[in-house]
């Protein structure tokens, strides 16, 4: 398989939300050698027991047809979509960034999380959090630009993904 | 219908409900009260196996023989995962069974308990679908959706865990009416427009191919029936996988044996040569494309498959077509007749003309001998001598397995079972039990080798207590025969752990197990010796003392193309090195 071709796909499944679905979805991805960038799961539809999953995958074209193929075998998926191939759609990431810093260095967390539209979520004398959504890129760059003023940690969701205009997945 | 009753009892309902008559199990502290609902009733026969992965074993060859769903009974933690490698086998093979596992009680599970073990974790990978059963009020439908999950669409293995306490709980029973699947509906019919183009390409090709697979027989009888009227339509000639004999005769004119890397040389070549390949049923295995970049390179490539994963996943294909074989071929078949559409006579004669070059290769040829006897001429013998009687044949895994598929020829479908995708020795034997209680009359062979049948040796006792009068054929070579070849053939002939060490007299190990044995060396008196098995009415074991060096050809060696085959008479012409024909990039290949 040629390497050259590498594409990054985003998928979004509707599973039964059932004991074990998330390891079938998982086991599967390292079984059979596919690659997972990014991975999100929760329930979206409670009475009938619905979740819904967004893996973001790379591979060739061959690779991310085969991939669709296989979740779609699993006794418990509903539907699979390929929201890169179908095009058109929106992705979303949260992030929770913990900045620590004072005098200068904290003015200008705050400035940059500003121009981010960034909220802040906590705060203490010395530190805050910051709440940041947006693309996936969008939070690296944020991310980035605050390492050299006192980046602590960071925790990210992975990317949420719909489909733009009135259409069922 | 509803009734109060407890979980084990449900068990037992179930498997009625489900038309079950026979299961295969081995009990166990957590599956105890299940063994006691079997005790109070009389519909549901038990066969106690030897070990649980003669147990599943045994489910495949009841399942694959009858067309039914196949059952195994075990307990938690050992007894599962003794079961592992069978459903791993079901898995790879498409073979419908349903396994129940006991498992410790709900309030135990995750504190290592006696005999516990993550069943559904464990059986995850290597079943199509499982369940951990944890309340009453699931198992009715879990036990019937698992019987559905089991034989819709692509078949393959599934496991019920149920806990001990669950099955001493009390609650309502519900039959297998109304059960249906809320997600999982495989397409059976396929797509016409898309059944017009491959008729379409099919009456224009000059070249065609019939590749047919396992899901041939998968489809049940009504699919070989109608591929043998398609063929027939058509005249285009046909070969199948290892998994697919028997769905088009061997007998038939337009039969070209089996394919891939010990197939035919007209079937690889004509595979290699084709200008329409259409695949039925069949996956694209590594043993049958060999190397990929080379496989029939100037091909148009028809895919009907029911399993739409198996489309594009090998082999780049140009017509994908999801659904059932016998669906699909019915469609065929019709439109066919009904639009008075036919083949390309003058293109299909100068193809079979080539094919006819192909044959007279005579690929399977051996030298025999008078002296020794030959495993290929016991296979020969073995079956002008058993035809008539419509045997069941089972298979271990190896060289025995591959000269059986050669010089047995099969004209039924459901009538070969052998371990094809996951290779598994110590597969015939329990297989060979399964059989023989699907279909009692039946004469069943297990055509074995010496290594691989005491791996599952300790099911002769099953053999004996049921009384059934299975036949075990042991090509004996004293060797791990295709590890040997394998290693004359990549490793400069150090036969490095494959000789069958300290092996037991087979004669006596069927006494002990109160068989009848055989044993015979000599090609004159095999005749009379097989005569003498097919006659003697119980369980027989017969020692066929064959030629140790015999290697199984033709052969296509690892990372070659189809047309690029070592035939016997090449192996055995003293100026070219066996050992040189597979080069360093095919060595890393299994």
């Amino acid at each position: 398989m040629s390497k050259s071709n590498v594409e990054t796909h985003t998928l979004s499944v509707l599973v039964d939300n059932e004991p074990g679905v998330l390891a079938r979805v998982v086991g599967l991805f390292s079984g059979r050698g596919y690659n997972i960038e990014s991975l999100t799961v929760a329930e979206v539809a409670h009475a009938e027991h619905l979740s819904r999953i967004t893996i973001v995958t790379s591979g060739t074209p061959e690779a991310i047809e085969q991939i669709s193929h296989q979740l779609d075998r699993l006794v418990p998926v509903h539907t699979v979509t390929d929201l890169t191939l179908a095009g058109n759609s929106i992705e979303r990431e949260l992030a929770m960034v913990k900045v620590r810093g004072r005098g200068e260095n904290r003015v200008e967390a705050m400035r940059l999380a500003d121009a981010f539209r960034a909220r802040v979520i906590d705060a203490s004398t010395e530190s805050f959090v910051f709440e940041l959504t947006g693309r996936p890129d969008k939070i690296d760059q944020f991310v980035e630009l605050m390492r050299p003023i006192g980046l602590v940690e960071v925790s990210r969701t992975g990317i949420a993904a719909i489909s733009r205009g009135p259409e069922q997945m | 219908m509803m009734r109060e009753m407890s979980g084990a009892e449900m068990v037992v309902e179930a498997l009625k409900d489900q038309g079950v008559d026979v299961v295969f199990g081995y009990p166990g502290g957590a599956v105890l009260p299940i063994y006691d609902a079997i005790f109070h009733q009389n519909s549901v026969r038990h066969i106690l196996v030897r070990h649980e992965q003669g147990a599943s074993h045994a489910a495949e060859g009841y399942a694959r023989s009858s067309g039914k769903v196949g059952v195994l009974l075990v307990t938690s933690g050992p007894g599962a995962t003794n079961a592992v490698t069978g459903l791993t086998d079901a898995l790879m093979d498409s073979v419908p069974l349903v396994c129940i596992t006991g498992q410790v009680p709900t309030h135990l599970i995750g504190s290592d308990a006696f005999q516990e073990c993550d069943t559904t974790g464990i059986t995850r990978h290597c079943t199509k679908h499982n369940y951990l059963v944890k309340r009453i009020e699931d198992l009715p439908r879990v036990l019937h959706e698992a019987f559905y999950v089991a034989k819709a669409g692509r078949p393959g293995p599934v496991v019920i865990d149920i806990p001990k306490d669950v099955q001493f709980a009390l609650g309502t029973y519900t039959g297998p009416k109304n059960v249906q699947h809320k997600t999982y509906q495989p397409k059976l019919k396929g797509d016409m427009d898309k059944i017009r183009q491959a008729l379409a390409l099919i009456a224009k090709a000059k070249k065609p191919i019939f590749y047919t697979g396992g899901g041939i027989i998968n489809s049940g009888p009504a699919a070989s029936a109608l591929l043998r009227e398609f063929v027939g339509l058509t005249g285009i000639p046909i070969t199948s996988t290892l998994m697919g004999l028997g769905a088009y005769p061997a007998s038939g004119k337009n039969w070209l044996g089996m394919l891939g890397m010990h197939g035919t040389y007209e079937a690889n070549n004509a595979m290699h040569g084709c200008d329409l390949m259409i695949a039925v049923g069949a996956r694209f295995d590594d043993r049958i494309t060999g190397r990929l970049d080379a496989f029939s390179p100037g091909s148009t490539k028809i895919h009907i498959d029911i399993d739409p994963s198996s489309i594009n996943k090998n082999v780049k294909v140009d017509l994908g077509i999801i659904g059932d074989c016998a669906h699909v071929l019915e469609d065929m078949v019709r439109l066919w007749r009904t639009e008075a559409m036919s083949a390309d006579k003058g293109a299909l004669a100068a193809w079979w003309r080539q094919i006819d070059e192909w044959r007279e290769r005579k690929s399977l040829a051996f030298q025999n001998s008078a002296k020794k006897i030959k495993p290929q001429h016991a296979i020969q013998r073995l079956y002008e001598l058993t035809r008539d009687r419509k045997p069941y044949i089972t298979t271990e895994v190896g060289q025995h397995q591959m000269w059986a598929a050669q010089h047995y020829h099969f004209e039924e479908p459901n009538h070969w079972m052998t371990s094809g995708g996951l290779g598994t020795m110590g597969y015939g034997l329990p297989a060979a039990i399964g059989v023989q209680l699907a279909h009692r009359d039946a004469l069943v062979i297990d055509i074995a080798g010496e290594a691989s049948i005491l791996m599952n040796m300790q099911e002769m006792s099953t053999a004996a207590q049921y009384r059934l009068p299975v036949k075990i054929f042991i090509l004996n070579n004293e060797y791990m025969g295709m590890v040997r070849q394998w290693q004359e053939l990549l490793h400069g002939g150090r036969y490095s752990e494959s000789y069958s060490e300290a092996l037991p007299d087979f004669v006596k190990l069927a006494e002990a197990y109160g068989a009848h044995g055989i044993r015979c060396s000599d090609p004159s008196k095999l005749d009379d010796a097989i005569r003498e098995m097919i006659d003697h009415p119980g369980a027989v074991i017969f020692d066929c003392v064959v030629d140790k060096a015999e290697n199984c050809f033709p052969m296509i060696p690892s990372g070659k193309a189809h047309n690029e085959m070592i035939l016997a008479e090449l192996a055995d012409d003293a100026g070219i090195e066996i050992g040189s024909v597979i080069d360093e990039k095919g060595k890393m290949l299994v």
